[in-house]
């Protein structure tokens, strides 16, 4: 049973968080962006956005913003995820799972290096 | 969708399309009737567009032709025996609601209600989502406005209140739901 107390010791442990980032620019932070509109979530975007808030939140990476858009367009590919990574360009992946979500944290958001088998036109 | 919870995220993001600032979501069950609705203080729909909005071709979505998340909602609560009904007023904001008989074979489960208030707490995070979730008698109310003045100005969205978020909303449901999934 999740209680006050246990908040109270999360909000702790941000604001120490938040005093750590004081001044770092979040203009610099990792956006990913996944498709919400009926297609996504009749396909798993749900499962999805989940996997990601959880391997983000198990990392401790405080520089990862995850949003939703619409329609992406492509609903045949859906579950579909924008990665931004501030001055390189955007990645689209698509067909999605929760274990690709945790795997594109761990190898494109942490490393760098883009998870090439889902990324759009190689699906 | 195989959980009514995905068609419940489904129909509050018509609401966040719509830029409302408030959105509030009912899941009421009695009498073996469960009654979802979702309302919302967003732009509202003219009585002309509102007239077709249950038909799939209906949509303002410019990346494709067909609207299908009111159609599918309706279709499965009609498909139970139960009944759909939307309202909505420019400048004053829409209200979906579905009724669906719980033991009609063609009911889909709800499924995961938490996931489905985090999913949109965690992407719409400047959004006051209310939610009213009622069981015969029991009944829990939880509402992100009065959260986040308990957070005293840490982020809602953040990942380590959205994972306490998730665990605080599924215990509340699951014991308004008294051992039985609905
Ligand atoms: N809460 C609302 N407030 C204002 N307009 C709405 C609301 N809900 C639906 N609409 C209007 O009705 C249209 C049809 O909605 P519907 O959910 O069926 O399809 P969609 O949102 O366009 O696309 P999809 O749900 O398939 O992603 C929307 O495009 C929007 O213009
Ligand atoms: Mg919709």
């Amino acid at each position: 049973m999740k209680t006050l107390a246990d908040l109270n010791a999360i909000k702790e442990r941000m604001r120490a968080q938040i005093n750590n980032r004081a001044g770092v620019d979040d203009s610099k932070d990792i956006r990913v962006v996944v498709g919400m509109a009926t297609c996504g979530i009749a396909a798993g975007a749900r499962p999805v956005l989940n996997a990601f808030l959880e391997e983000v939140s198990k990392r401790n990476l405080t520089n990862v913003k995850v949003t939703q858009a619409g329609c992406l367009g492509m609903c045949k590919l859906e579950p579909m995820v924008e990665v931004f990574v501030p001055g390189k360009e955007k990645v689209t992946y698509v067909k999605l799972t929760a274990d690709a979500a945790k795997q594109i944290v761990a190898e494109h958001i942490v490393n760098g290096n883009p998870v090439l088998k889902y990324v759009i036109g190689n699906e | 969708m195989r959980e009514l919870s995905l068609n419940i995220l489904d129909i509050a993001q018509n609401s966040v399309k719509a830029e409302a600032s408030k959105v509030e979501i009912g899941i009421l069950a009695e009498n073996n009737l469960l009654t979802i609705y979702v309302s919302d203080n967003g732009k509202g729909m003219t009585k002309e567009f509102l007239a077709s909005v249950t038909d799939p071709f209906t949509t303002t979505r410019t990346t494709r032709k067909v609207g299908m998340g009111i159609p599918l909602f309706k279709m499965a609560a009609e498909s139970t025996g139960g009944s759909f009904s939307i309202e909505s007023e420019v400048g004053k904001g829409t209200k979906t609601t579905a009724s669906f008989v719980i033991d009609s074979i063609d009911r889909m489960p709800l499924g995961n209600v938490a996931e489905t208030l985090t999913s949109l707490i965690m992407t719409s995070p400047q959004i006051d989502f209310k939610l009213i979730y009622r069981v015969d008698d029991r009944e829990f109310i939880f509402d992100t406005a009065e959260f986040k003045t308990l957070l005293e100005g840490i982020p809602i969205e953040s990942a380590e209140i959205i994972n306490y978020l998730k665990e605080y909303l599924d215990d509340n449901i699951k014991i308004v739901n008294g051992g039985m999934d609905l």
